[in-house]
């Protein structure tokens, strides 16, 4: 249902909470979905929010990558749709000019 | 400074309203001093956190539209929403002095760096307009000048956004090339009827692939569909085409 509609973002929008869990930028982070093979940048995932947390599905089959869901003081983090995440560190020293 | 770069935390810092600017009779530019700002990229975006009194807070992403600079200031250009819940604070109550909590900058993959010399189209639908803002200034700033090419989709003339700076850019910069398409009302004699972008427009208006130029899309959602779908239409390599989504409502998430 959502998965259809013209409703969503992308993973870029999912970054500042995802910096809560991850040390380093996840959306120039390159994944691969564990249902269709694709591997794209996170920041190329759909990002859907009209839920309790957000979901990030596949841009290529639009399986579920990811969930993040924050109740109280828990954050529940399901990475099941995706089999890999790879970061490039070379630009950790880069923080603007 | 080194140590918020080098191991990258994102983390809740103060800014302080150091000046307001009014770009159309909906937006406004906010800048921010942040003292621990770490520096950011051209494409960037903040959240900014208002909490109640109650302790209820709301969180939005806003770009940042000012380049890298050495002031450690930060600038978002933010739209109001009749509906919002947050925009309209920003917009209208907004004061200089007043202290807001700042996260980021965030995101390493919607970005322009100085280092790049491709040929690079930019596409804005309508506020999508301010994290393009950020790449031409900073590329001003750095004095780069690989050719830019922005198209820009606005409801009308008066919703245009940093109107006399990008004229005065497209005035004197003849590698920067600016396109305006109107979707409601345009000026009086303007060659093209209102209406969404198109084949045609593009065609006529933007990089054609075959100098692999890579394009930059920026606006609400169903925008950002339709000119990216377009760019892959007319032969762009889908690897070479960035899009950042506003959401449908066009408010950033």
């Amino acid at each position: 249902m959502s998965s259809q509609s013209d409703d969503y973002l992308d993973g870029n929008a999912a970054a500042g909470e995802l910096s809560n869990i991850f040390a380093i930028d996840i959306t120039a982070a390159e994944g691969q979905c564990a249902h269709c093979g694709a591997t794209k940048h996170f920041a190329e995932a759909h990002l859907y929010t009209q839920a309790p947390g957000f979901v990030a599905r596949c841009a290529t089959c639009q399986h579920v990558l990811l969930r993040v869901v924050t109740v109280n003081q828990r954050v529940l983090l399901d990475m099941r749709g995706m089999t890999y995440l790879m970061f490039d560190t070379s630009r950790l020293h880069d923080s603007g000019q | 400074m080194a140590g918020a770069a080098l191991s990258g935390r994102v983390t809740w810092r103060v800014g302080t309203v150091v000046a307001l600017h009014d770009e159309t009779t909906t937006a406004r530019t906010i800048a921010f001093h942040v003292p621990d700002w770490p520096g950011h990229v051209a494409g960037q975006h903040v959240d900014v956190r208002l909490t109640a009194s109650d302790g209820y807070s709301a969180v939005r992403s806003y770009s940042i539209a000012s380049a890298p600079n050495s002031e450690k200031h930060v600038e978002l250009t933010v739209e109001r929403l009749p509906d919002g819940e947050v925009s309209p604070y920003l917009t209208q109550d907004i004061a200089v002095g007043d202290r807001l909590e700042l996260r980021g900058p965030i995101g390493g993959w919607f970005v322009w760096r100085a280092q790049q010399t491709e040929p690079i189209q930019l596409l804005a639908g309508g506020s999508g307009l301010v994290p393009l803002m950020a790449m031409i200034r900073s590329r001003g700033a750095a004095g780069n000048t690989a050719p830019f090419r922005l198209l820009y989709s606005v409801r009308e003339p008066e919703a245009i956004l940093y109107r006399d700076e990008l004229k005065a850019l497209s005035d004197h910069d003849g590698t920067l090339t600016l396109t305006f398409a109107y979707t409601r009302v345009a000026p009086k004699d303007w060659p093209r009827p209102p209406g969404r972008i198109d084949a045609v427009l593009i065609a006529h208006t933007t990089w054609p692939s075959d100098l692999s130029p890579t394009c930059y899309v920026c606006g609400p959602t169903p925008f950002v569909e339709s000119a990216a779908s377009l760019l892959i239409a007319a032969g762009h390599d889908p690897n070479r085409i960035r899009t950042e989504r506003f959401g449908a409502t066009g408010e950033p998430r």
